[in-house]
């Protein structure tokens, strides 16, 4: 198996990137390479130009201020993975990288590069849906910014133009007093999951004041959970709340593929929900193998 | 019809230059261009870790990768791990000493995988051994060598360094 010919280019900085993109017919942006390489690899794309953001400076970093971390599009799982400053303040992004695939892949994969080639059993889109992350987008008339709800356009489609760059993502944080879950069932460690839920909760007087309920996996993209967010917010934590709160989603339109049918999906996503829910709140979670 | 590029990469400490195809991964650059056939080739699409080098000291798979993309950078392979011709890494000899290996398809990604996680974890438990090695596949040992011998190699590297 090996890639199919292309041209080659390895831009330095964003505006050249955007450059070859505008001029470039069917050029695909190899990131991190841990998708497109295994589609170059079994031809499943074809691209006439691979332009390589791999060399353009300026695109990897962690930035904490003003109530938001942002994240440079080709910062490195890895890098996320070993940032004090995510696990200290995003713990749900710490945790859902930590279930993303392998070191080995982890140490290539980038955040822009897992939001753009939008999987839908991916752990960071799932985590985006979850925080209301902004994605920040340049193109040959600047930056300008998508609200992560709006970024999904369909299977694997982010809804930007064929000569935009993502270049960042923001994520509003949470209070530091907040808890959060990050939940997935694989059949396989650093599988992809069959399905994923990522829980988000804050508190005011013993009861739950905000809550975030998100599902990965079950649909083309990842979705919130609005019907369980309503059903806890203003309500003290207790399994039995999440286990009937959790219930409703089993309604939700779900996928059906060769690892599940949609009818299995619909019930992981109940179970993982109020799982999420239960370890968010430090609470025992049975049946739980990890 | 198909682009090549001149790239400059060190390997195991040798550097290398050469014309290469741009579509031309690292994996068979390495195998292909440079002889070096200890980076085994299973899936070709980074599943099973069989290819797995370190990338400036970072586990990477090499079937991932254009052999352009490693230009200025630092490869180590497994032909890198050994100190010398007739003398073994201890790593390598806790996978003889345990039965870390079979038919050694798996080893060299094995061993690259290992030198990073026992490098960044010098003290793993065995849980924590077992995720390390879960983007490797192994069809032989049912993975208990492998895991015994990173555990014991955990233990050789540590009384070398204290």
């Amino acid at each position: 198996m090996k890639p199919p010919p292309f041209q080659y280019h390895d831009p330095t900085t964003v505006a050249e990137a955007v450059a070859l993109l505008g001029r470039l017919e069917n050029a695909k942006l190899l990131a991190g390479g841990q998708s497109l390489m295994p589609m170059l690899n079994m031809r499943f794309v074809l691209p006439d130009h691979v332009i390589d953001l791999n060399r353009v400076a300026g695109l990897s970093y962690i930035k904490d201020g003003g109530g938001v971390l942002e994240l440079g599009a080709m910062t490195r799982q890895r890098d996320i993975e070993f940032s004090d400053v995510v696990k200290a303040k995003c713990p749900l992004l710490h945790q859902a990288v930590m279930q993303i695939g392998h070191r080995q892949t982890r140490n290539r994969g980038t955040i822009g590069g897992s939001l753009c080639h939008l999987d839908p059993a991916a752990e960071l889109p799932a985590v985006a849906a979850g925080m209301d992350a902004t994605v920040v987008v340049t193109g040959p008339n600047g930056r300008r910014e998508v609200a992560f709800r709006d970024f999904p356009a369909g299977f694997m489609t982010p809804a930007i133009e064929p000569n935009e760059i993502v270049t960042a993502v923001r994520f509003p944080l949470w209070p530091a007093e907040h808890k959060s879950a990050f939940v997935e069932f694989s059949r396989r460690h650093g599988d992809f999951a069959i399905v994923s839920a990522a829980v988000l909760l804050e508190f005011a007087g013993g009861k739950i004041s905000r809550a975030s309920v998100t599902l990965g996996g079950i649909a083309v993209a990842p979705v919130r959970a609005a019907a369980v967010e309503q059903a806890v917010v203003g309500q003290a934590p207790s399994s039995e709340l999440f286990g009937k709160a959790c219930e409703s989603c089993r309604g939700i339109e779900a996928l059906s593929d060769i690892h599940a049918g949609a009818d299995y999906r619909q019930h992981l996503a109940a179970v993982l929900s109020r799982r999420a829910l239960l370890r968010a709140c430090g609470m025992p979670t049975p049946g739980a193998l990890h | 019809m198909s682009e090549r590029r001149n790239i400059a990469v060190t390997v195991n400490g040798k550097r290398y230059q050469n014309d290469v195809p741009v579509r031309l991964t690292l994996a068979d650059y390495l195998r292909h261009e440079l002889g070096l056939t200890g980076t085994h080739l299973g899936c070709e699409h980074g599943v099973c870790g069989a290819c797995t080098i370190l990338l400036d000291g970072q586990s990477a798979r090499s079937c991932l990768m254009l052999a352009v993309q490693a230009n200025g950078h630092e490869i180590l392979t497994v032909e890198g791990i050994a100190p010398s011709d007739d003398k073994l890494h201890p790593l390598q000899e806790a996978f003889r000493d345990n039965h870390g290996l079979q038919c050694g398809f798996c080893t060299p990604g094995m061993l690259t995988t290992l030198l990073e996680f026992l490098r960044d974890n010098p003290d793993p438990t065995e849980q924590e051994v077992r995720i390390a090695i879960s983007g490797n596949l192994c069809r032989c040992t049912g993975y208990q060598g492998i895991v015994n011998a990173a555990l014991d190699a955990a233990k050789r590297l540590r009384a070398k360094t204290t």
